[in-house]
């Protein structure tokens, strides 16, 4: 069992996921379902990790099964929240080349309303 | 400016330190291919995505999986199949330290493929291979193990692309499975070192993302397709200037 919850939160046509808790290997269901909670329309997911205590390797590997999917459907998929260290994670790991990293949601929503 | 950090975030020992360039204390009777080289992941790849899931039960086996995990760390070398080598750093299995690998590109064959992994993430429960560019694959490997129903289980897990086309080739024409049966190997191997008598792994394969991604085509550039035949070529003008300085 996981300690993750992830509310969904549709602003236009971008979807915010809230993380709150852990992210690992075993946070697929709550992240698959928070994800399929966006509506049709959605051309944008941001990915709220203010609130995010932990992230392991599986939690990463995640994201990218997340990347994917927001891919296939042609959505971009954006970040906010990142202290410092989960910042360093997703450059660690090359993913800031396909997730754009934002300082704040605004910020972030602004570039979902420029794709 | 970042969200505040109000404390140490409890993994913040187990991932690697931030690298451009790779380097390592391992030391290999072939090639280093490793050393100055970025690390690649799954996201970096060409081929399909795929998730491979390979399970064995350690049944009767009196070891929690943390014990588990520390045993298959110690040991990382001796579970590889015959005829791969996996060259530790001084440090052992430690977030950010690099190891050198021989493999053969076919099981028995005499040639050697030199390449290397980064320890991308090491915890108490699992720990993560992240591959350097020149790699045949882009990807992550988490090695992990946990109690399914009452029973400890070892799972090596990865997530991967064929780093470029003729990876990619070689994988349609039988690779792919010759690595399945390597990782399948490699489980049944420790779990013979822990007392299981016959191991049974169990695979699940995903392919996640069918898309094969031409924008990193130009990973070719470090392919190791390209990089064998070449190093096969110039191995004797090595072994003289070994001669030589010796």
């Amino acid at each position: 069992m996981t300690d993750t919850t992830i509310d969904t939160v549709q602003s236009g046509t971008a979807a915010i996921l809230r993380i709150h808790g852990e992210i690992t290997g075993g946070s697929d269901p709550e992240l698959m379902a928070a994800y399929a909670k966006a509506s049709a329309a959605t051309r944008s997911v941001v990915l709220d990790f203010a609130d995010m205590e932990y992230m392991n390797s599986g939690g990463i590997g995640l994201l990218v099964t997340l990347l994917v999917r927001t891919q296939r459907a042609g959505q971009k998929l954006l970040a906010v929240g990142l202290t410092e260290h989960y910042r360093q994670i997703l450059g660690l790991t090359r993913l800031d080349e396909v997730i754009s990293i934002h300082d704040d949601e605004a910020s972030a929503l602004a570039a979902a309303a420029t794709t | 400016m970042t969200a505040s950090e109000p404390r140490t975030p409890r993994d913040q020992e187990s991932w690697a330190q931030p690298v451009d360039r790779l380097t390592t204390t391992a030391k290999s009777t072939g090639v280093d291919t490793v050393t100055g080289k970025r690390v690649a992941g799954p996201v970096q790849g060409f081929g399909q995505m795929w998730q491979k899931t390979f399970k064995v039960r350690l049944d009767d086996v009196a070891m929690d999986p943390e014990a588990v995990v520390a045993h298959w760390k110690a040991g990382f070398p001796t579970f590889w199949p015959k005829g791969a080598a996996f060259y530790a750093p001084l440090a052992g299995i430690t977030p950010g330290e690099v190891a050198l690998l021989e493999v053969a590109p076919i099981p028995g064959s005499p040639v050697k493929m030199s390449t290397g992994v980064m320890v991308l993430y090491a915890d108490r429960e699992s720990f993560t291979f992240m591959t350097p560019e020149g790699h045949a694959l882009s990807a992550w490997i988490t090695f992990s193990s946990f109690k399914e129903g009452g029973v400890t289980v070892a799972q090596a897990q990865a997530l991967e692309r064929t780093s470029d086309p003729f990876i990619e080739l070689t994988y349609i024409l039988g690779a792919n499975k010759m690595n399945d049966r390597f990782w399948e190997q490699t489980l049944e191997n420790l779990a013979r070192s822990l007392g299981v008598a016959a191991p049974s792994v169990t695979s699940v394969k995903v392919c996640v993302d069918k898309r094969r991604q031409w924008r990193y085509v130009r990973n070719l550039r470090h392919s190791p397709a390209v990089s064998m035949p070449l190093s096969m070529l110039t191995a004797p003008l090595r072994w003289l200037r070994r001669r030589r300085s010796a």
